[in-house]
C-alpha cells in the first residue's frame, strides 16, 4: 500500500475525502496505527492518518478545559497536564502492548474515536463523558463542529458524544476539546490477596458504596497477577483483588483506613503507598498483564454483579485469565487462540447475564470471520446503518470496520 | 440541592396562577384570545409575544389542516387502542396541556394520551406514524424553552402515569425507573441507604427524567457529578415507527455507536423513553457551605479560578451579584451580607474534619482577592438557610416583577467582561437584571427584570436576551447550557453552528424519525433546509 495521505489542515482533510468520494473510493482512517489490529479486516484504496494535525490548541487550567488537533500524541497532551497538575480523569488504557504493539504513541484522536476509558471511570465517567466539543470532517467532506469548550452545553444533538467510540467510521473527528481535572494530592491502594473471583467482586461493590469515593476497583486472577511488574505482588502467587482512594494527603490517610475498617472480613489487605500506587495501575492502564500472544482478547461490559458469573459459564467452556475492572462490570478476558475465539460461548454466557463482547485480539482471519463487536437487533441495526448514511452516505470512511456494510 | 426549590416554584406559580409574573402573561393571553374574537380551540397557534423579528414573535409552523380537520376520528381511533381512560379529547382538559413552562406560547394540541405501559407508547406511535401525526413528547411540562409546547395538528403524549420504581441494585449501583418518575422521586427511592440520582435541576420535584434525559438538565451539582448524560446508563426507547429498543442496561457503556449519547438532549425528537437505567451514587459523609463577599463581581470570578486551580472541586459554586442578593435576602432573610457586589456560595462534601479542612483551605485561597465578608456555615441550620436564599432565588424576583429567564455558559475567564457587558446591554433597553450564576461550570442564568403588561418592554426584554445569548456564543460559550433550545432559542441556531453543522444534525433527526413526526417546529430554525419539519437536504 502506498503511504498514507498526511492532511495538515481541516480544508485539505475535506479535499481529500471529496476525491475519494467522487470515485467511490473507501478510505482507511487512522492516527499512529496503535489500533490498527483492533476491529474487522478492511479493503481500502488509501489510508489517511491525523498525523500531521497535531497540536495543542488551548489550555485553560482554571476552566479545567483543553483543545487538541487529533493526531496530538497522547503523552504530549498529559505532560502539559502533569505541568499544571492535571490530568485526563478517564486514565485513557493503551490498547498498544496488548495488541502487538508499543506503549505510550497513541494519538488524543485516537483515544475518543475508540472511547478508551481506564480504571477511574468507574467514578469519574469515560472518555466520552469527558469529550466537550469535536471538528471533524464528514465522509461528504463537510467540515462540521459540535458542542464547544464550555462544559455545560445542551445547544443541538450531542454529535461529539456520538462520534466517541464510532472508530472512525463515521467522521474524521480533527479537533478535539475535552475536560480535565486536578491530579490527586495524593492516593493509596489496598490490595487483598487469595479471593476467589465472587467474593472479590463483592468486596469491589462493598468498596463502591462507601462514601470514601473509591477510585479504582479491580481484580487479577492468579495467572494474570504473577506477570505484574511489581515484584511482591507478582511473588505473592495469588488473585489480587485492589481498591484505589485518592485525594488531598490527609483524606486519603483517613479513608484508607475507614475503608479497612469496613472490608475487614475479606482479610488483611497490602498498602501500596503513592508511588507503587501510580505504578501498579499505571500498568492495568496499559493492560501489560494482557500481552500473551498468541491467546485472544476479550472485553466484555455487563453490570458489576454479573462479571463473575460471566466468566464462570464460559470457564465451563475453556481456560480464561481475566482481569476485572469497574467493580467487576468490566471483564478483560484472556482465552485459547481458536477458530472463532470461543465467540460463540463467550457471546452466550454474556447473553444469558446482560452485557456486550467485543473480541479485541485475534488473528485478522478469526476478525473476518466472527462479528468483532456485538451484534446487534435489527432494529439497533437499522439505527446504526442510518446513522453512517447521515455522516457518511457513501460509506467509504473505515468501512466495514465496526460492523459489515457499515 | 442548590436550586431545588425556584423552578419548583415556578412550577407551583404556573398551577396556582397566582404570582404578578404570571399575571401578567394570563392578562395577555386573555387580551389576545378577546383580540381575536374565535373560539380558543380553533385560533392559530401564535405566539402571544409581538414586535421585532429577531426572538420575540417565535413562528409556530403552520398545522396540517387535513390531520385538525380529522381529530374526531383520530380521538376515536386513539380511545379504541388504549382506551378512553388514556386519552384526554375535551377543552377543558386539553387546556392543562397547552403550555410548558414557557408560558407566554399556548397552543391546544388535537389530543393527550396518558399511556401506562411502554406497550401503550408503542401502539400510539405506531398509529401516529401509519396516519402521519405529529406527536410531541411531555414529561411534567417544565420546560424553559417551550420544549413541550404543542401543536394544533399533533397529540401529545405524557409520560408522567409511567413512574414505577422497577428495580434497585445498590450492589451494581444502578436504578431502573419507569421514565415519567420525578426527578427527585428517584432520589427518594435509594435515600434511605444512603445513595442518590446525582442530577438534581431546579425544578426535581416537579420534572420528569424523561424531560432531563431529552434536555439533559444539569442542576448544581454537576460541577462533580456531571448531568443526565453522565448518569445514564441505558433507555428503553420506543421509536415512531413503534418499535422498542433497549439502548445500553446495567453496564458502564454501551456498545456499538454512542446512541445514548445522542438521544440524551435530543429534545424529545427521536423517540419517546420510557424506561431508563440510571446511575446511583452514595453520597458523601457530609457536605457544607460558605459564603464569600466580595467587593467587584471580578475579584468573585478570579476566586472561583483560584478555587478551581488549586485542585479542590467544590460539590457547588454559585453567584449572585447584588441584585440578586439584596432580592434574596429581603425575602428569605438568609443572613446575606448587603454590602458586597457579589456573593459565592461555595459547598464542600466529606467527613466532618475533611469539610472544615477544604473550608479553611478556600478561605485562604480567596484571601488574596480581598474578600469582605467570610462565613462558615456551623451546622446543618445555618447551611438550610444559605440554601435557602439561594433556593429561593428565581421565586423572590418573581414577586417584585416579572422576569425572563436566560441560559447561556461562559468561559469563567470571560465572567468580568461578560457581566459588565449583560449591564450595558440591559442598560440600553432600559431594563434591569439579576445575575446568578453557576460558577463553577459557566453556566449563567441572567433575569432580565420586565413589565410582562407592557408589549414594547416585553419586547426589549427578548430583544435583549437575544443579544446576551449571541455575546456568551461571541466569547467562545454556548447558547443554552441546560434549558434546552426548544422554540425559545430555535431562532438563534444559526449564532452558534453554520448551515453544514445543523444539516448534519437534520440528518440524524432523520436517521432516528425520517418523516419528522417527533417533537416538530423545535430546535431547527424553520426555514432551516427541510424547513425544520422535512427532511434534510
Amino acid at each position: 500500500m502506498s503511504e498514507p495521505l498526511r492532511p495538515a489542515a481541516d480544508w485539505e482533510l475535506a479535499s481529500m475525502i471529496a476525491s475519494f468520494a467522487s470515485r467511490n473510493q473507501p478510505i482507511e482512517i487512522v492516527g499512529n496505527r496503535t489500533k490498527a489490529r483492533v476491529g474487522r479486516p478492511m479493503q481500502t484504496a488509501a489510508t489517511i492518518t491525523t498525523q500531521s494535525l497535531r497540536g495543542i490548541k488551548l489550555y485553560e487550567p482554571t476552566e479545567l478545559v483543553m483543545s487538541a488537533q487529533a493526531g496530538t500524541p497522547l503523552a504530549q497532551i498529559e505532560a502539559e497536564l502533569a505541568g499544571n497538575r492535571q490530568m485526563l480523569a478517564f486514565e485513557p488504557i493503551d490498547l498498544g502492548p496488548a495488541t502487538g504493539g508499543v506503549a505510550g504513541v497513541q494519538s488524543v484522536g485516537g483515544v475518543f474515536a475508540a472511547n478508551l476509558s481506564g480504571p477511574r471511570r468507574v467514578t469519574a465517567g469515560a472518555a466520552r463523558d469527558h469529550l466537550i466539543g469535536v471538528k471533524g470532517v464528514n465522509g461528504r467532506s463537510e467540515v462540521f463542529k459540535s458542542g464547544g469548550r464550555v462544559m455545560k452545553n445542551v445547544t443541538g444533538y450531542d454529535i461529539a458524544r456520538g462520534l466517541a467510540g464510532s472508530w472512525g467510521t463515521l467522521a474524521v473527528m480533527t479537533e478535539l476539546t475535552f475536560k480535565v481535572l486536578p491530579w490527586p494530592e495524593s492516593a493509596t491502594t489496598l490490595v487483598y490477596a487469595g479471593l476467589p473471583d465472587e467474593f472479590a467482586i463483592e468486596l469491589l461493590c462493598a468498596a463502591m458504596g462507601t462514601p470514601y469515593e473509591v477510585s479504582g476497583a479491580a481484580h487479577l486472577s492468579a495467572g494474570l497477577s504473577r506477570r505484574l511488574g511489581h515484584s511482591s505482588l507478582a511473588a505473592a502467587g495469588a488473585a489480587l483483588t485492589a481498591v484505589r482512594v485518592e485525594n488531598f494527603t490527609q483524606s486519603v490517610a483517613y479513608r484508607k483506613q475507614r475503608l479497612a475498617d469496613v472490608l475487614s472480613a475479606y482479610g488483611a489487605p497490602i498498602e501500596l503507598d503513592y508511588g507503587e500506587t501510580l505504578a501498579f495501575w499505571g500498568e492495568l492502564r496499559q493492560l501489560r498483564v494482557l500481552s500473551d500472544m498468541p491467546s485472544c482478547l476479550w472485553r466484555i461490559s455487563t453490570s458489576p454483579r454479573n462479571g463473575p458469573k460471566v466468566v464462570a459459564a464460559i470457564r465451563r467452556h475453556m481456560t480464561a485469565e481475566a482481569y476485572y475492572d469497574w467493580s467487576g462490570g468490566l471483564v478483560w478476558l484472556e482465552v485459547p487462540a481458536s477458530a472463532d475465539a470461543g465467540a460463540s460461548d463467550i457471546r452466550r454466557a454474556v447473553a444469558v447475564h446482560g452485557g456486550h463482547a467485543t473480541l479485541i485480539r485475534a488473528d485478522p482471519q478469526v476478525r473476518s470471520s466472527v462479528d468483532v463487536f456485538q451484534p446487534q437487533t435489527p432494529t439497533l441495526e437499522r439505527l446504526t446503518r442510518n446513522l453512517k448514511a447521515a455522516f457518511d452516505p457513501q460509506g467509504i470512511l473505515n468501512p466495514g470496520r465496526m460492523y459489515a456494510g457499515v | 440541592m442548590g436550586r431545588a426549590i425556584e423552578a419548583g416554584h415556578d412550577f407551583v406559580q404556573r398551577q396556582s396562577r397566582s404570582s404578578l409574573y404570571d399575571r401578567g402573561r394570563q392578562n395577555r393571553h386573555k387580551n389576545e384570545t378577546r383580540m381575536q374574537q374565535k373560539p380558543p380551540d380553533q385560533r392559530a397557534c401564535k405566539s402571544r409575544r409581538r414586535g421585532s423579528e429577531t426572538m420575540s414573535h417565535i413562528e409556530l409552523p403552520a398545522p396540517d389542516s387535513a390531520i385538525v380537520a380529522r381529530r374526531e376520528a383520530i380521538v376515536a381511533d386513539l380511545v379504541a387502542l388504549v382506551g378512553a381512560g388514556t386519552v384526554v379529547a375535551d377543552e377543558d382538559g386539553r387546556r392543562a396541556f397547552e403550555t410548558d413552562a414557557l408560558t407566554a406560547y399556548r397552543c391546544m394540541p388535537l389530543a393527550v394520551v396518558l399511556p401506562r405501559t411502554t406497550d401503550e407508547v408503542s401502539r400510539v406511535l405506531r398509529y401516529c406514524y401509519e396516519n402521519n401525526v405529529r406527536v410531541v413528547p411531555r414529561g411534567a411540562g417544565t420546560s424553559l424553552c417551550g420544549g413541550a409546547l404543542p401543536a394544533e395538528d399533533a397529540i401529545v403524549i405524557g409520560v408522567s402515569k409511567m413512574n414505577r420504581v422497577i428495580e434497585i441494585d445498590y450492589e451494581a449501583r444502578f436504578a431502573r425507573v419507569e421514565a415519567g418518575i420525578t426527578n427527585l422521586a428517584i432520589s427518594a427511592a435509594v435515600s434511605e441507604r444512603g445513595y442518590f440520582y446525582a442530577p438534581d435541576p431546579s425544578s426535581q420535584l416537579a420534572c420528569t427524567l424523561a424531560g432531563n434525559i431529552a434536555m439533559n438538565s444539569g442542576g448544581a451539582h454537576c460541577l462533580k457529578y456531571g448531568v443526565t448524560t453522565n448518569n445514564i446508563l441505558g433507555v428503553r426507547m420506543v421509536l415512531i415507527t413503534g418499535e422498542v429498543v433497549d439502548i445500553g442496561g446495567a453496564h458502564l457503556d454501551a456498545d456499538g455507536y454512542d446512541l445514548l449519547g445522542l438521544v440524551v438532549g435530543s429534545e424529545g425528537q427521536f423517540g419517546i423513553v420510557t424506561e431508563a437505567t440510571v446511575r446511583i451514587i452514595r453520597a458523601a459523609e457530609g457536605a457544607r457551605p460558605m459564603l464569600i463577599g466580595f467587593g467587584s463581581s471580578e475579584q468573585a470570578g478570579r476566586c472561583v479560578s483560584a478555587i478551581i486551580a488549586s485542585g479542590i472541586i467544590p460539590v457547588a459554586i454559585e453567584f449572585m451579584d447584588k441584585p440578586a442578593i439584596d432580592v434574596c435576602e429581603s425575602f428569605a432573610h438568609a443572613g446575606y451580607p448587603l454590602d458586597v457586589e457579589a456573593l459565592l456560595i461555595v459547598e464542600v462534601e466529606g467527613s466532618e474534619a475533611e469539610i472544615e479542612g477544604f473550608l479553611a483551605q478556600i478561605r485562604d485561597i480567596a484571601a488574596p482577592f480581598g474578600p469582605t465578608h467570610v462565613m462558615i456555615s456551623n451546622g446543618p441550620i445555618q447551611s438550610a438557610k444559605i440554601w435557602k436564599g439561594r433556593k429561593s432565588a428565581f421565586g423572590a424576583i418573581g414577586r417584585i416583577s416579572d422576569y425572563y429567564c436566560m441560559d447561556g455558559t461562559i468561559p469563567l475567564s470571560r465572567l468580568p467582561q461578560v457581566l459588565t457587558s449583560i449591564s450595558a446591554i440591559c442598560a440600553r433597553h432600559g431594563l434591569k437584571v439579576a445575575n446568578i450564576f453557576h460558577a463553577g461550570d459557566g453556566n449563567l442564568h441572567p433575569l432580565i427584570l420586565y413589565n410582562a403588561n407592557d408589549p414594547a418592554e416585553s419586547e426589549r426584554a427578548e430583544i435583549a436576551g437575544a443579544e446576551i445569548l449571541t455575546l456568551c456564543v461571541e466569547v467562545g460559550g454556548c447558547l443554552t447550557g441546560e434549558h434546552g433550545v426548544g422554540i425559545e432559542k430555535r431562532d438563534l441556531m444559526r449564532v452558534q453552528f453554520s448551515d453544514v453543522d445543523l444539516a448534519l444534525q437534520m440528518r440524524i433527526k432523520a436517521a432516528f424519525d425520517p418523516a419528522w413526526l417527533l417533537n416538530p417546529g423545535k430546535v431547527f430554525p424553520l426555514d432551516a433546509a427541510g424547513g425544520g419539519l422535512g427532511q434534510a437536504a
